[in-house]
């Protein structure tokens, strides 16, 4: 854990990618107690109030602005933000732990078992995943915990497609046959000594299915099919505030930031992440 | 007294491709408890497959045991549910195999890896298992075992790793111990230190051992019996004095043969036995090392030699041959007089 934090400090690019998660993650869990006004509020006499940094603690301030309803931009972007992360964190972990599973599983037994399950996985390949979560979505309705499935849905493969081919690799090796050889029966040996092996391409993975997933989500409730208003929403801000672009700049620009920054952030993390849990890249640490 | 194992008929293809694979063909033997039996033979001599296919552990497919019965106290291994073999393996029958730097899980503790079959056979809690996984490391010579525990594989040195091998391998006190080249991938030094840790052990706990090996010197220093096996067979079986003083097998022969000679380097070439090994694709036919055996006779190539008991040999001794090594040599050494 030490040596961890020790080497994130020495990369530029992975330290801001984790400062900024926690910036964005402690914004979300916070932004009920920072004495915002309500997401929700909208006041007809402040519309589109462009953003004003001179009275910043007075009780009326927009900083970020206001939107076409007069509701407080920084207030929308940090309560979206909650319902944004908490869908793409349970995305992740739903789609993490089946795809998972089933990779270890189609690389465990093989055969028939492992052909099903790629077939699966390519039929589902060869479809655009927006399409097809834009169908789910249009059939199931538009709630958080269906998002969660959809995007889920267009996340295990990945997991499943990489993990297979490390456990077919890792099958063969000999720590296998001894785990065999001392009574270990087939869960026993997937969970106890294949998953801990997979670990790492897991939670990489993990990192950058994350942030695709918040786009994928953005996209989503820019079309429409995401959280439903009046729960604010990064994607419907920007569908909402795109048509001010000329007049009202700051609708559509911070949402959008928002959407960019997040997702920069955890792929600068990701590929960080990726780096440093590669054997071949670990030199003088 | 009933042997501690008792193999009858054993026979194990391989389903590939190119064809099947005729790995063990119709071997027999049995092994009494407490005795050290060393099983040599070169690559593909069907030694390792043999011991791994009798607990199970051979891939099916592509292996396919066709016949023959595995009794081991009593019970036919062969025909037990695979419940009942998981049971048994680990707790009665302990594994120890060659390379120990990919044998062991590099992700996991050492304390984890000699915990788990005294966890899962005997259901020790995680504290009564350290307790006895701190024992058995001092048991196999590891300092500060303590403090090792926590460690991963690649903190340990090879030899280091091979006793953390055999200490999960006899974990459980398991009656009969099957070391599958457990030395082969060690460099000498450390290899006798190995040896005199198994021979130690085996003083200790008094397990039964199957130690299989491509070195007759390792077999020489260790084991009881040996057990010479070629092309799937047993071709000749016996007390280790009596079948290195007076080999009946014209492979044991070449084997012995072929071994160095200490303090006369450079005096003469090592022998080498002619041909190669038998491509076990065909069914077999005959003695399997006729084809390399300058004594071979035709009926050697027409039909295969049973494993008899040996003319005027001490008793065990035996040897699967048509021809008379004995009076092949004799003759040899008359001509060159």
């Amino acid at each position: 854990m030490k040596s961890f934090f020790l080497a994130l400090l020495k990369s530029r690019a992975g330290l801001f990618g984790f400062l900024l998660v926690l910036v964005f993650i402690a914004g979300a869990i916070l932004a009920p107690y920072l004495g915002l006004p309500s997401p929700t509020r909208s006041s007809l006499t402040a519309r589109m109030v462009a953003p004003t940094w001179t009275s910043l603690f007075s009780p009326g301030a927009h900083p970020l602005g206001t939107d076409e309803l007069g509701r407080d931009i920084l207030s929308r972007i940090l309560y979206g933000s909650r319902t944004t992360l908490l869908i793409a964190a349970g995305a992740v972990v739903l789609g993490g732990v089946v795809g998972t599973l089933l990779g270890i599983v189609a690389g465990y037994y093989r055969g028939m078992v492992d052909r099903i399950l790629m077939r699966i996985v390519d039929i589902q390949l060869a479809l655009p995943l927006m399409l097809l979560a834009l169908l789910v979505v249009a059939a199931v309705g538009a709630s958080s915990q269906n998002l969660v499935v959809v995007l889920a849905l267009t996340s295990w493969l990945r997991y499943a497609r990489i993990i297979r081919g490390q456990v077919l690799a890792l099958r063969e090796r000999e720590f296998i046959l001894s785990a065999h050889a001392i009574g270990a029966g087939t869960w026993r040996i997937m969970i106890k000594h294949l998953l801990p092996n997979v670990m790492t391409p897991v939670l990489v993975i993990a990192t950058l299915e994350l942030a695709r997933i918040i786009i994928m989500d953005a996209a989503l409730s820019f079309l429409g099919l995401g959280v439903q208003p009046p729960s604010p929403s990064w994607g419907r801000m920007l569908a909402d505030g795109r048509v001010y672009i000329t007049t009202a700049w700051w609708i559509v620009t911070f949402p959008g930031l928002a959407i960019l920054l997040t997702v920069l952030s955890v792929n600068l993390l990701g590929d960080w992440l990726r780096d440093y849990f590669d054997p071949k890249l670990r030199t003088a640490r | 007294m009933t042997p501690l194992l008792d193999i009858r008929n054993l026979t194990v293809v391989f389903d590939t491709p190119a064809g099947t694979v005729h790995a063990v063909n119709d071997v027999s033997y049995t092994i009494e408890e407490g005795e050290t039996l060393g099983i040599v033979g070169e690559s593909g001599s069907g030694k390792s497959v043999h011991a791994l296919s009798m607990v199970g552990l051979i891939a099916r497919p592509p292996g396919r045991i066709v016949s023959g019965e595995v009794y081991f106290k009593g019970r036919d291994l062969l025909k037990l549910a695979p419940r009942e073999l998981y049971n048994l393996r680990g707790k009665e029958i302990g594994f120890v195999f060659q390379d120990p730097m990919t044998s062991l899980n590099p992700v996991l503790t050492i304390e984890r890896q000699i915990a788990e079959p005294l966890r899962r056979h005997f259901n020790l809690s995680k504290n009564q298992a350290r307790e006895r996984v701190v024992e058995l490391l001092e048991l196999v010579g590891i300092p500060n075992a303590r403090t090792r525990i926590g460690q991963y594989p690649h903190e340990f040195s090879g030899g280091m790793r091979q006793r953390v091998m055999i200490a999960i391998g006899i974990s459980c006190n398991p009656k009969l111990l099957i070391a599958d080249e457990a030395t082969t991938a060690l460099d000498v030094t450390v290899q006798a230190q190995i040896l005199d840790l198994v021979r130690d052990l085996k003083k200790k706990i008094g397990t039964t051992v199957i130690w299989i090996t491509h070195d007759m010197g390792v077999v020489a220093g260790l084991a009881d019996t040996i057990q010479v096996m070629y092309g799937g067979r047993i071709m000749e079986r016996g007390p280790v004095d009596a079948v290195f003083e007076d080999p009946r097998s014209a492979y044991t022969w070449g084997l012995l043969k072929s071994l160095p000679h200490g303090g006369k380097r450079g005096a003469t070439r090592l022998y080498q036995i002619p041909g190669n090994p038998p491509n076990l694709i065909e069914k077999p036919v005959g003695d399997p090392f006729a084809p390399r055996n300058a004594f071979a006779t035709e009926r050697c190539k027409r039909e295969t030699p049973p494993l008899l008991q040996v003319e005027d040999g001490v008793a065990g001794h035996k040897a699967a041959a048509w021809y008379d090594l004995r009076a092949e040599l004799k003759k040899e050494r008359e001509a060159s007089a």
